[in-house]
C-alpha cells in the first residue's frame, strides 16, 4: 500500500512536494467541512469544560484524570472520522478512480490522511491542556506534558487504521453513522467519559478488549493514576491491533469496490 | 513532449484485450492505438465498451486477457502517467477545495507543469480560482476537470464525454484549445456520443459496439462505408407510392418535403422524376456522421 514511487527525474517534480502539498490540502479540506471539524474540535473540549473542570468542582485530580482520558477521547475522533467517513466517500464519488487514473503517489493519500488526524489530534491535545492547566488548575511536571502529548499522538495511529478498516468497508451514506456507533460506546466503555469504577462490573470486566482501554492505561500511567497493569501490555495490544486493521486494509483494498 | 511532429509513433495500445464482466462480454478481443499528435474519437452506444477500452489505458481496469501499452511500459506505472492528463466522465473532486487548490495538487503530481495563467486561458476558468469546488455549476466543474488535465504538458490527452453540461460557447472554446494541443502534437483520446463533435475534431474514429470495433477510419471513410443517402424534394407523390420502389430505407414528410434514405439514390432519383415531372427542389445528401453511426451499430447488433 505504502508504495514508494520511482517518477521520472525532473528538476520540477519531487516526491517530498507531493507529499507536502496532499497534507496541507488533506488539512485544509476537512477544517472547512463543517460536520468534521466542529464535532472534532469542540466536543472533547466542551465535554472535558463540563465533566472534568465543573462537575469535577475543585479536585485537580479528577481534572488531571479527566484530561488524560479526554484527551484519548478527543484523538480518537480525527482518525476515525478522518479515514472512516472520508475514505468511504471518497470511493464512492470517483475521487479514488481519479487518483488511480493521474499519476498520484499511492501512498500520499494515506500519509495525507494520517499527518491530517496528528495535527487535529495535536490542537485537541492543546486546547484540553489549556483548559485543564487554566480552569481545570491541573498541575503537572513539564515532561509530563511532554508525555502525555506523545501519548495522545501516537494513539491517534490505532484510530487511523480502525477507520480505514470502515472505510473501504462500508458506504459514504452509512459511515458516518457507523463510525458514531463505534467510538461513542467504545469511548464510554474504555472509562473515557467517566472512571470505569462506574460502570457495572461486567462491562469493567471486559474493558480491556477495547483499544482506546490500553490507550487510555498509558495517558493515566504517564500522570500516575492507571489501574497498575505493565506498560508494554498496554503497547504490546495497541501494536497488535493497528498492524491486524492495516493486514485487513490490505487484503480489503484490493478488493474495494470503486466507481 | 507536445511539439513532437511524428505523427507515426504509437503512443498507447491495446492488443487483443478482452474483459468479461459476469455474462456480459464487455470487450471482445478489442485492439487500438493511439498515434502521436491525432485525435482519435471513440464512438459508439452506451454500454459498447468504449470507457472500459479507455479505462485500461488509464491504470482503472485490468484486462482479462491480451497486453496494454502506455509509451511502451504498464499503465501501472506512474512514469507512464505523468505523460497522460485525464478528465473522467464523473469524478467528483474535494468540494470544499478551491479550483486554485485543486490545480496545486494535480500539477504537484507532473515533472512538466504548465503555467497558472496558460492553465486558465487555455480551459477559461480564470474566474473560477478562489472558488470551491462544490460550489460551481455543472458547466464550471467541467471546465475546472478539463484544466486539471491540460495543467502539465503531456503527450496523450485522455477525455470522457468533455463537453457534457457545457453551453456553445464554452464548447466552442473547449474545441478550439484541442485543436491548438493536437498541431502542438499532443494525442488526444476522445469518448464521446456527440457524433457532431467527431465530425468537428476527430482525425480519425473508431465505432466501437458490444465490445468490439466495428468501423474505423477518418470520418470521411466512416461516412462512406455507409452507402446510404438521403434525398429531399417537394413532389406530390405519396409515401405509399414510394414505399413500394426499391431499395427505400424509410420515407416521411418532412414539412412540406418529402425525405427519402435510400441505398441507391441514382435509381430511385429516375424513378421520382419519371413519377412526378412538377418535382421542385431537389436534394441529394450523403448520409452525416450521425446516419453512419446508426447504420455500423445497427449491422452489428
Amino acid at each position: 500500500m505504502m508504495t514508494t514511487a520511482k517518477p521520472a527525474m525532473s528538476s520540477s517534480y519531487s516526491a517530498v512536494t507531493v507529499y507536502v502539498t496532499e497534507t496541507r490540502l488533506e488539512f485544509i479540506r476537512m477544517l472547512r467541512m463543517p460536520t468534521f471539524a466542529l464535532p472534532a474540535l469542540i466536543f472533547p473540549a466542551m465535554f472535558y469544560l463540563l465533566f472534568g473542570v465543573l462537575m469535577a468542582g475543585n479536585k485537580p485530580q479528577v481534572g488531571a484524570y479527566m484530561l488524560a482520558t479526554y484527551c484519548i477521547f478527543g484523538v480518537m475522533g480525527p482518525g476515525l472520522f478522518g479515514f472512516g467517513v472520508s475514505v468511504a466517500l471518497e470511493k464512492d464519488r470517483g475521487w479514488l478512480t481519479w487518483r488511480r487514473a493521474v499519476p498520484a503517489l499511492p501512498g500520499a493519500y494515506f500519509i495525507s490522511k494520517m499527518a491530517m488526524a496528528l495535527i487535529f489530534a495535536f490542537i485537541i491535545f492543546v486546547e484540553l491542556a489549556l483548559l485543564a492547566a487554566t480552569l481545570g488548575g491541573v498541575q503537572l511536571a513539564a515532561s509530563q506534558w511532554l508525555l502525555l502529548m506523545a501519548v495522545s499522538l501516537l494513539s491517534s495511529l490505532p484510530f487511523c487504521a480502525l477507520g480505514l478498516v470502515i472505510g473501504i468497508l462500508v458506504n459514504g451514506q452509512a459511515a458516518p453513522a457507523i463510525v458514531n456507533f463505534i467510538y461513542l460506546p467504545m469511548a464510554f466503555l474504555s472509562g473515557l467519559w467517566m472512571s470505569i469504577s462506574f460502570l457495572p462490573k461486567v462491562l469493567g470486566d471486559v474493558a480491556p478488549i477495547w483499544p482506546s482501554y490500553h490507550a487510555a492505561q498509558i495517558a493515566l500511567k504517564v500522570i500516575g493514576a492507571d489501574l497498575g497493569a505493565p506498560l508494554w501490555l498496554h503497547i504490546g495490544y495497541l501494536a497488535v491491533f493497528t498492524l491486524a486493521m492495516v493486514w485487513l486494509a490490505v487484503r480489503f483494498w484490493a478488493r474495494m469496490k470503486v466507481r | 513532449m507536445c511539439g513532437l511532429q511524428n505523427t507515426k509513433a504509437t503512443l498507447a495500445r491495446l492488443d487483443d484485450v478482452s474483459k468479461r464482466y459476469g455474462n456480459l462480454m464487455a470487450l471482445d478481443n478489442l485492439s487500438l492505438s493511439v498515434n502521436a499528435g491525432e485525435i482519435l474519437a471513440l464512438l459508439g452506444p452506451n454500454g459498447a465498451g468504449k470507457t472500459t477500452a479507455v479505462s485500461m489505458l488509464l491504470n482503472l481496469v485490468v484486462p482479462d486477457s491480451g497486453k496494454v501499452y502506455l509509451f511502451d511500459r504498464a499503465p501501472q506505472e506512474l512514469a507512464a502517467r505523468q505523460r497522460i492528463g485525464v478528465m473522467l466522465q464523473s469524478a467528483d473532486l474535494p468540494e470544499t477545495l478551491r479550483v486554485s487548490e485543486l490545480i496545486a495538487l494535480t500539477q504537484s503530481y507532473y515533472p512538466n507543469k504548465r503555467s497558472l495563467a496558460e492553465v486558465c486561458h487555455m480551459a477559461g476558468i480564470a474566474d473560477l480560482l478562489s472558488r470551491p469546488y462544490g460550489k460551481l455549476s455543472g458547466g464550471q466543474q467541467r471546465r475546472v476537470q478539463f484544466a486539471l488535465a491540460i495543467c502539465a504538458k503531456v503527450e496523450i490527452l485522455f477525455l470522457d464525454e468533455p463537453t457534457v453540461g457545457l453551453d456553445i460557447e464554452a464548447r466552442e472554446a473547449m474545441w478550439a484549445t484541442l485543436r491548438k494541443l493536437a498541431a502542438e502534437g499532443c494525442a488526444i483520446v476522445l469518448t464521446t456520443h456527440y457524433l457532431e463533435e467527431a465530425e468537428a475534431l476527430a482525425d480519425r474514429v473508431m465505432v466501437i459496439a458490444q465490445g468490439a470495433v466495428v468501423a474505423e477510419g477518418s470520418v470521411e471513410a466512416i461516412r462512406s462505408r455507409v452507402s446510404l443517402r438521403r434525398i429531399r424534394c417537394v413532389s406530390q407523390l405519396s409515401i405509399a407510392t414510394v414505399q413500394q420502389w426499391r431499395d427505400i430505407d424509410s420515407v416521411i414528410h418532412d414539412g412540406q418535403y418529402l425525405t427519402i434514405q435510400t441505398q441507391d439514390a441514382e435509381s430511385v432519383t429516375r424513378q421520382l422524376l419519371n413519377a412526378d415531372t412538377y418535382l421542385t427542389q431537389l436534394e441529394i445528401k450523403r448520409a452525416g456522421l450521425a446516419e453512419a453511426f446508426m447504420e455500423l451499430t445497427k449491422e452489428s447488433a
